[in-house]
């Protein structure tokens, strides 16, 4: 099992405002929702999940309110703001970019290293 | 990126109360994992084992959350403000010495730095000043002597110059208390100058109120009027502003005053240092056009001219210009002259002895970091095992850097701030001595510009003396540290090395300020040792009101004004000159023998001292010959004396007495042949001089009565002006100066310099003292037990005495001897600030290392008598 932590700081981030692009959640749901959707691959532990969580709030891309959660207990929710969903879109390019190059570089065949 | 920073900066300044809202978080997250493990079918005491697990360090948690806040340094900058001030606090005695001694070295730095930035740096007070120029003969060899120039020629460079929007001078000859203030009790003594009219307006000087003299104020026959400066109508007049356009009694006449000067602008502080100058009235050129060579030429380059291209123009125009137009063969009397920037006029002289001064304040900050630097590893020593174990609770190395330099930076801050306070004590004093020849020093203050450096200096000591014993005392190792049951051995000797290199780079330091000090100091001495060619002890002068009368009531004037002043009780013998060396400096052609034809600039130009008889004596003067008597009048042959140089040189084959000269077209018969003078600076050598008589007619300008007495001034001055005033009542209340003063006033920036330096010297000595004292007495103290051991086997107490002695004169002669050879290349390089010192002086090198050998053996004293003085028993009970 991969150690949280490894996940590069700006691959969580990057993980956290993707999330969030479908709706307001709170730490917790956030951490279940990525590793569900990673088939359990990706294990956010809080403690790299909630300093995170504070640093884009401060960096204005992420905004939080307190609400009661699923089963009533008050709980803080983070939201995508304008400027966080634009970062999103910056970010989801550069990814884009960057993995395509890369699985480029692994796919590429014997031929093409000659 | 912007509206990133925007945002956090938002939160900086947003209350919060974070801890509990993220306790509240986590606390839930928790409680959701709990959820997640019963869901899992674990039970509910099993969910909460597993998530705890999972979890890790809530306080961890807190703590990283806690660390993403914008403000998060600021909390850690206050935590470690407050604990380097409960450190310092709990250490009082460290703390205020390290705080004095920063004070010491950043006060001399902060004063020194205004010093240099006052009269080096910082622009001129007048309107664009970089084009202002002064012009002077381009083999000016210094002083004003040669840098003055006829009206008739500044008329013609006015004309005829394409390089200056405006060409102005003034009356270089006013000797000080020329003019008197008059019409309310005793008159009042007042120096005033003579300028061109435009002399303001090129200068770009606006007056502080009323109006700049006008081109019409400078004709014959005008309405006289006077601008004050702002010091003297303060001084006399409260600051009165109705006084614009009335009239003040100047010499007896109404004298309009037209307006007062900025206080930014000092006339005598900027062109004339050490003097005071009250007034300045517009120069009438007519008056003086043909009394020779008698104006300063100052001018304003126009825009995108530089001092370069106006000297080369001036160059070719100077030798075209005549020294009076009435006579045809005067063109061509001036050689090429060269215009040099005005800052560089006025302080260019200064240059490397300021420079020599900041280079010695520097190495004075130098040693107190060395200092400080040394006695921080002493401290750093003391609490390594509170390092450790703050380190073993898992403080980072970083965290603790940050710790000590805070008490670093919290040391640095609290000595610059006091070093300011010095400073400025310093420099208000200095501003007000107004006996020092130094140029603008009236304007010396703390500026903003001395304030930034401060900060910059600052900064850098803390670097300087703060980072190493930082980085020594939270150095890795820390574990075996705790383990250390020891005064920490080992650590202590890997500290001593750094500490025993520091003290020996202070006492290099030392060496070479001691060095720099003696130098200086023996050339002042050699100075003061200067044979003037008078005796100025037991002498003293006073400026005589002369009452305006025909010549020979006036010389029967002068004839009872002696009579009476030698009646006066302690005056041993009196005389009057209307110049005194050192004093004013004014030239005539020279003389020369009768029928001999001389190369143009073959003779140098003549200092010319109209005296009475008893003058030469009364100055202690060496004279072959006869003195001038009361008998060299009108109807008598016309006389000379002449001084040793003038005398060789005419007469290279014989006695000069007895012999005829002409001088200024008379026959005159040389009576007598006199020691040379220093006629205008103690340092430089002697012209030619002569001396006419004051009853023939040669036309004194004023007169200087100077008497011998073994009185002092301050007795004799009552009793000598009251008979003066009983003469002339018009006589003005001028001050009763000693010769020396004349002699003082001349060397006081050498004087200024060397005293300087001294002290510095001094501080460097005593901080290289503490350096060996403390390094000596921590060894000892570090040592206590083996040199009890060695003591109970027999060593005897002399033996540890040289022991530690020894050591301290081994570090002393390692110092020494690094800086001997320092102090040799930088007494090389301030070779042209010496007088009659060779830079390899012996005695000054010889001394410094007695001095330091004795000073070590001294500081090394006491820290050894305690070890000799360790009783085995306590010694070996200790720890």
């Amino acid at each position: 099992m991969p150690p949280s932590t490894d996940i590069l700081q700006g691959t969580l981030d990057v993980l956290i405002l993707k999330t969030l692009a479908h709706g307001p959640m709170h730490g917790w749901g956030i951490a279940t929702r990525i590793q569900q959707i990673s088939a359990d691959v990706l294990q956010i532990g809080q403690g790299s999940l909630y300093p995170a969580l504070h640093r884009l709030e401060y960096k204005g891309w992420i905004e939080a309110s307190w609400g009661a959660s699923e089963n009533n207990r008050k709980a803080k929710f983070y939201s995508l703001t304008p400027l966080g969903s634009k970062q999103l879109r910056s970010e989801l390019e550069q990814w884009e970019r960057l993995s395509t190059a890369i699985s480029t570089v692994l796919n590429a065949s014997r031929e093409e290293f000659a | 990126m912007i509206r990133e920073a925007i945002s956090r900066l938002r939160y900086i300044f947003r209350k919060h109360n974070a801890s509990t809202e993220v306790d509240e978080e986590l606390r839930l997250h928790m409680a959701h994992a709990i959820e997640a493990k019963i869901a899992s079918g674990l039970s509910p005491h099993e969910a909460r084992r597993q998530a705890s697990i999972e979890f890790g360090s809530l306080q961890a948690a807190r703590e990283q959350c806690h660390d993403q806040h914008p403000r998060a340094w600021l909390d850690t900058l206050r935590q470690d403000l407050q604990f380097s001030l409960r450190s310092l606090k709990r250490d009082r005695g460290f703390t205020v010495v390290a705080v004095a001694i920063l004070a010491i070295g950043m006060g001399a730095n902060i004063a020194v730095f205004s010093l240099v930035n006052t009269i080096l740096l910082r622009p001129l007070s007048f309107h664009d000043p970089e084009a202002l120029v002064w012009i002077q003969p381009a083999d000016a060899g210094g002083g004003l002597s040669g840098s003055t120039y006829s009206v008739d020629a500044y008329e013609d460079l006015r004309d005829m110059n394409r390089s200056y929007s405006g060409v102005t001078g003034y009356f270089a000859f006013s000797s000080p208390n020329n003019h008197k203030l008059t019409g309310n009790g005793i008159p009042q003594p007042i120096t005033g100058i003579d300028v061109v009219p435009n002399f303001l307006n090129v200068l770009g000087v606006t007056p502080g109120l009323g109006r700049d003299f006008r081109k019409e104020d400078g004709i014959k026959g005008a309405s006289p009027v006077v601008m004050l400066s702002h010091a003297f109508w303060t001084a006399h007049f409260h600051g009165d502003r109705n006084l614009i356009n009335t009239a003040v009694s100047i010499d007896n006449a109404p004298v309009t005053v037209v307006g007062i000067l900025p206080e930014s602008f000092d006339f005598g502080s900027t062109f004339s240092p050490g003097t005071r100058v009250d007034v300045l009235t517009p120069l009438n050129v007519e008056a003086i056009r043909y009394s020779g060579n008698t104006l300063t030429f100052i001018g304003r380059l126009k825009p995108g001219i530089t001092a370069q291209q106006a000297s080369s123009e001036t160059a070719t125009l100077f030798p075209q210009f005549y020294w009076g137009k009435k006579f045809p063969d005067s063109k061509g009397s001036y050689g090429r002259a060269v215009a040099v920037p005005m800052k560089e006029h006025v302080a260019g002289q200064l240059r490397h002895s300021l420079y020599v001064l900041w280079a010695a304040v520097a190495t004075i900050l130098l040693i107190v970091c060395v200092n400080l630097s040394n006695l921080l590893l002493g401290r750093a020593a003391a609490r390594s095992k509170e390092f450790s174990l703050r380190f073993a609770l898992g403080a980072s190395r970083g965290r603790l850097l940050r710790q000590l330099l805070t008490e670093s930076f919290l040391l640095a801050a609290s000595g610059s701030i006091l070093g300011v306070a010095v400073a400025a004590a310093v420099a208000s004093w200095l501003a007000h001595q107004g006996s020092i020849a130094l140029p603008l020093i009236s304007e010396l203050r703390i500026d903003p510009v001395t304030l930034w450096w401060t900060v910059l200096l600052g900064l850098v000591a803390m670097v300087l003396f703060g980072t190493i014993p930082s980085l020594r005392a939270t150095d890795t190792g820390l574990q075996s540290r705790l383990k250390d049951s020891g005064p920490a051995a080992s650590e202590g000797k890997r500290h001593e090395g750094l500490r025993n290199a520091l003290v020996v780079s202070e006492i290099a330091l030392a060496c070479v300020l001691i060095v720099g000090a003696g130098l200086l100091l023996r050339s002042f001495l050699h100075v003061m040792d200067v044979d003037l060619g008078f005796r100025p002890s037991q002498s003293a002068s006073i400026t005589v009101d002369v009452p305006n009368l025909k010549n020979e009531d006036r010389y029967s004037f002068y004839r009872n004004l002696l009579h009476e002043i030698s009646a006066v009780p302690g005056v041993e013998i009196a005389g009057l000159s209307d110049n005194l060396p050192l004093a004013r400096n004014r030239t005539w052609g020279p003389p020369g023998v009768k029928g001999v034809t001389y190369g143009r600039n073959e003779r140098p130009s003549t200092f010319v001292y109209v005296v009475s008889p008893g003058y030469l004596p009364t100055m202690g003067m060496r004279l072959r010959g006869r003195d001038i008597s009361w008998n060299d009048n009108a109807t008598n042959e016309p006389v000379i004396i002449i001084n040793e140089k003038a005398a060789r040189f005419l007469f290279p084959n014989g006695d000069a007495l007895d012999h005829m000269v002409v001088m200024s077209g008379k026959e005159v018969r040389i009576i007598g042949v006199v020691s040379d003078i220093h006629e205008t600076n103690v340092e430089a050598g002697s012209s030619w001089q002569v001396y006419l008589p004051i009853a023939q007619g040669w036309g004194e300008d004023g007169a200087e009565l100077v008497i011998r007495s073994s009185m002092p001034p301050d007795t004799l001055a009552t009793p000598l002006l009251s008979t003066l005033r009983r003469l002339n009542p018009g006589q003005p209340a001028v001050e009763l100066r000693p010769l020396q003063a004349l002699v003082d006033h001349s060397i006081s920036p050498r004087r200024f310099f060397a005293f300087l330096v001294a002290i510095f010297a001094a501080v460097g000595l005593l901080l290289a003292c503490l350096g060996i004292y403390g390094v000596i007495s921590y060894s000892v103290a570090r040592q206590t037990q083996e040199i009890g051991i060695r003591m109970a086997l027999g060593a005897t107490r002399i033996r540890v005495l040289f022991s530690v002695i020894g050591r301290t004169v081994r570090l002393s002669v390692i110092g020494i001897a690094i800086g001997t050879i320092v102090s040799f290349m930088v007494a090389k390089a301030i070779t042209a600030l010496l007088y009659g010192t060779e830079p390899s002086d012996p005695i000054t090198f010889s001394g410094m290392i007695l001095l330091l050998l004795s000073v070590a053996v001294c500081s090394g004293y006491l820290p050894a008598r305690r070890a000799a003085d360790v009783s085995p028993m306590t010694a070996l009970r200790t720890e």
